[in-house]
């Protein structure tokens, strides 16, 4: 039997876990709510974006823009996005999982594969395994800005443009609810023809003045369209790991709290023996003496 | 007429001016009631409104402009009223950007170019709007 003050030490360091553990999911909690919130703005612009897209590329030929253009697939590029810090379950684990199982099949069928990675736990897994990387980004979390998206974007667009990649794709954490984060693989480039999205714009019927031409706004807002897809992912997996910090840390309070429920019944127990073989000492005592 | 700005952090400016004045990528262009369907690409400007009488300034960090029917949509990477301007940010920004020239090793030169004219533009549309 373990003696009583061990068991009171183990109890007060668990407790301690739980006062941490509790502290951070308020933590996520409240970044949590920050990063809805900048999903919640971004929606606005990148749903504008899309439609103004949608009018001006439905006339245009796909082949006379870099971006639009479809490569036979040699090279292809996959993002894979975590997040800089653990403790928040299985949120880099299953990116992590998914992109690898993504990039071997690619593999196999024999294409090559390059990898970006942005967050510091992707990074760390394919430098621990020996898989070389074209480009990491790291620190991007934390508070999360246009300009980042920005030169991640750049990077990639400028990559394509010089034709060492063919396609690209971005595999990240997509916040559905609070409970629930997807892994989620989307291409990025070339990009996909737009889909009318029932809003009907005016803009395909003419009568409008171009100033630049047409295609100019079209090649200049493109390049846009791929910043405002990974700054939204970026978002969108931020909240998705402060979600799943907060399921992950409410669990670990959970568990302390039991731990702390058995390790005080051991403690009592333990206390109780200790009374009672003292009791029977001074009972013994007093017999003999008696005697 | 609408003037609705909107950015990656959110909506800027949703309201009912008289007359809008941006500087597009082919020249500064005005806007009035009534004006022909339109679009545009904006540069790193100023971008001037008439409500009631009254000029108002923003700034406009590059984007996209275009007016359907008495809407005017500005779609900008960041635009700031002149009264949420940091101006003492942008003199520093100002500043590190012309010491970047200055040392001109291995210089990122269009890089260093917008920040300043960023910078220069912040200061402006800050100093246009306090000169009221």
């Amino acid at each position: 039997m373990p003696n009583l003050r061990d068991i009171k030490n183990r109890i007060q360091a668990v407790k301690n876990t739980g006062k941490i553990t509790k502290a951070m999911k308020m933590v996520a909690a409240a970044k949590l709510r920050k990063a809805q919130d900048a999903m919640m703005r971004v929606r606005p612009y990148s749903n504008k974006m899309r439609s103004i897209l949608t009018g001006l590329s439905s006339g245009v030929e796909r082949e006379l823009h870099p971006l639009l253009a479809v490569r036979p697939r040699r090279t292809v590029e996959v993002i894979v996005m975590t997040g800089d810090k653990g403790l928040c379950g299985a949120f880099n684990a299953n990116i992590i999982k998914e992109a690898s199982k993504f990039v071997n099949g690619l593999t196999s069928e024999g294409f090559t594969v390059s990898l970006t990675t942005i967050g510091r736990k992707a990074s760390d897994y394919f430098r621990r395994r020996h898989i070389k990387t074209r480009k990491s980004w790291t620190g991007l979390s934390g508070k999360i800005v246009y300009t980042n998206a920005q030169k991640v974007a750049r990077e990639v667009i400028d990559a394509y443009a010089a034709e060492d990649i063919d396609e690209v794709f971005l595999v990240y954490n997509e916040f559905k609810s609070v409970m629930m984060q997807n892994v989620t693989k989307v291409k990025l480039l070339p990009i996909e023809p737009f889909e009318e999205d029932g809003e009907n714009r005016a803009m395909v019927t003419g009568d409008f003045i171009f100033e630049p031409s047409e295609k100019e706004i079209l090649n200049r807002l493109l390049p846009k369209n791929i910043e405002i897809q990974i700054y939204r992912a970026l978002l969108e997996s931020q909240a998705a790991e402060e979600a799943a910090r907060m399921t992950a840390m409410e669990n670990a309070t959970k568990n302390t709290n039991e731990l702390v429920e058995k390790l005080t019944l051991q403690y009592n127990k333990a206390r109780q023996a200790a009374i009672t073989t003292e009791l029977m000492d001074i009972v013994g005592g007093a017999e003999a003496i008696k005697q | 007429m609408i003037l609705e700005i909107v950015t990656p952090y959110g909506s800027i400016l949703s309201e009912d001016v008289d007359e809008v004045v941006a500087s597009g990528t082919e020249g500064e262009f005005g806007v009035l009631p009534g004006h022909v369907s339109f679009v545009t690409t904006l540069n790193i400007g100023m971008l001037i409104y008439k409500k009631g009488g009254r000029n108002y300034y923003v700034f406009i960090n590059s984007g996209y402009a275009e007016v359907i029917s008495d809407n005017m949509m500005v779609l900008a990477d960041s635009a700031e009223r002149s009264e949420d301007i940091d101006i003492e940010r942008a003199r520093e920004a100002m500043k590190r950007a012309e010491e970047r020239f200055k040392k001109e090793e291995d210089l990122d030169f269009t890089r260093s170019q917008t920040a300043l004219q960023r910078a220069i533009m912040r200061i402006q549309v800050a100093e246009k709007a306090s000169s009221r």
